[in-house]
């Protein structure tokens, strides 16, 4: 989170909206601990990271859907759910990261 | 949000430690007078000197908010379940606490080589690094310049003044292979709350030296909590591999994993080669 903050300001003071996603819990092997964060503007900015790559571009599309709606939402991410997910973890494990607005 | 956002920045690059407590989670089906209060996304920061924000009830406020207390003394961020009025064993609201706490110190006495390879690795650990030693010639920024602190002091000296300061997440390495300075070093660190005391030296010296920390009045089970040889058993030799095992084995220590110390192997350190 340190280091997203200037990039946070700076786009704020711009008057350009701001989705934070934080990773909230980790099950199994996990590349990144809870509090592990990105940041995207509504140009599609992308500063900081949840994962090792493996899931920054879906966070990135349900970014985009909370920057609309306002509204803040809970994704899972990884292998061991029921559902085959579209985007996983390369090491197995699963996070949820939380997304919301900066209003 | 945004007032709650603003401070919890203000916190962030001020160095002071904080908590924030987010709803992540609500159960939908809760319904009627018992409706959750709860809004997903309230936010509450608890900082030392105030709390901002609100999840939406007081009792819920109450409960997150010792909680978080507890949290930041243990540098912990996680998501715990509530009740809608913060009760216990119930499952209506999940709340994401994260912590931010100044980040934890390393104290490393003796201002040797080893000492500029620690200082590396417990620097890219994010650790902050005092380096210590009693002779001025050796402790300088010059040969230190990684370290964020470099003190001249008797190592005994220095740890009664930061002793109140150590906690369970902070370590003391003791590399000065000298029973003069060592020895004092160790049981003045022993009477701290520190989470890691590790003491370098061969397994011969380190016979020798807890005669001498016998002598001097410890009480022998806290031996046991004294590191030595430091440093898992991965057959480091350089300062640098030396730094890395050092490190590994206060990673080991903190999260409770059983790994291979030097402290519990027989026989030499470093095996002949092959």
């Amino acid at each position: 989170m340190k280091d997203l903050i200037d990039d946070i300001e700076r786009w704020r003071s711009n008057g350009q909206r701001v989705v934070l996603a934080r990773v909230v819990t980790v099950e199994g092997s996990g590349p990144r601990d809870p509090g592990a964060a990105m940041a995207i503007n509504e140009a599609g900015e992308v500063v900081g990271s949840v994962s090792g790559g493996c899931v920054e571009g879906a966070v990135v599309s349900e970014a985009l859907e909370v920057m609309e709606s306002g509204r803040p939402r809970l994704c899972t991410f990884g292998y061991s759910d029921d559902e085959a997910f579209a985007v996983g973890l390369t090491c197995g494990g699963t996070i949820r990261v939380f997304l919301d607005r900066l209003d | 949000m945004n007032q709650v956002f603003d401070r919890w920045i203000e916190c962030i690059r001020n160095s002071e430690p904080v908590a924030i407590a987010t709803v992540i989670e609500r159960d939908d089906a809760v319904e009627g007078d018992q409706a959750l209060p709860a809004r997903l996304g309230a936010t509450l920061l608890i900082s030392r000197t105030d709390v901002q924000g609100s999840l939406g009830h007081a009792q819920l406020d109450a409960v997150v908010t010792r909680d978080a207390n507890a949290a930041l003394a243990s540098g912990h961020s996680e998501a715990r379940h509530y009740g809608s009025a913060g009760e216990a064993r119930r499952n209506d609201v999940t709340v994401f606490i994260e912590v931010f706490s100044s980040p934890p110190l390393m104290i490393i006495f003796g201002a040797v080589d080893f000492t500029a390879a620690l200082v590396k690795v417990a620097k890219i650990l994010g650790y902050h690094v005092t380096v210590c030693d009693a002779r001025a010639v050796f402790a300088t920024k010059q040969r230190f310049p990684d370290a964020d602190e470099v003190v001249v002091s008797w190592p005994d000296a220095y740890l009664k003044k930061v002793a109140d300061r150590l906690g369970p997440l902070d370590a003391v390495c003791v590399l000065t292979h000298d029973h003069k300075f060592d020895v004092p070093a160790i049981i003045e660190a022993l009477s701290t709350k520190v989470g890691y005391l590790g003491a370098m030296g061969s397994r011969r010296t380190h016979a020798q030296r807890v005669e001498r920390l016998l002598d001097a009045g410890v009480d022998p089970p806290r031996l046991h909590e004294i590191m030595s040889p430091i440093g898992l058993a991965i057959g480091a030799r350089s300062p640098e591999e030396t730094a890395v095992a050092i490190c590994g084995e206060i990673i080991a220590r903190r999260t409770n994993v059983i790994a291979r110390f030097l402290r519990d192997d027989i026989g030499p350190i470093h095996p002949a080669a092959t």
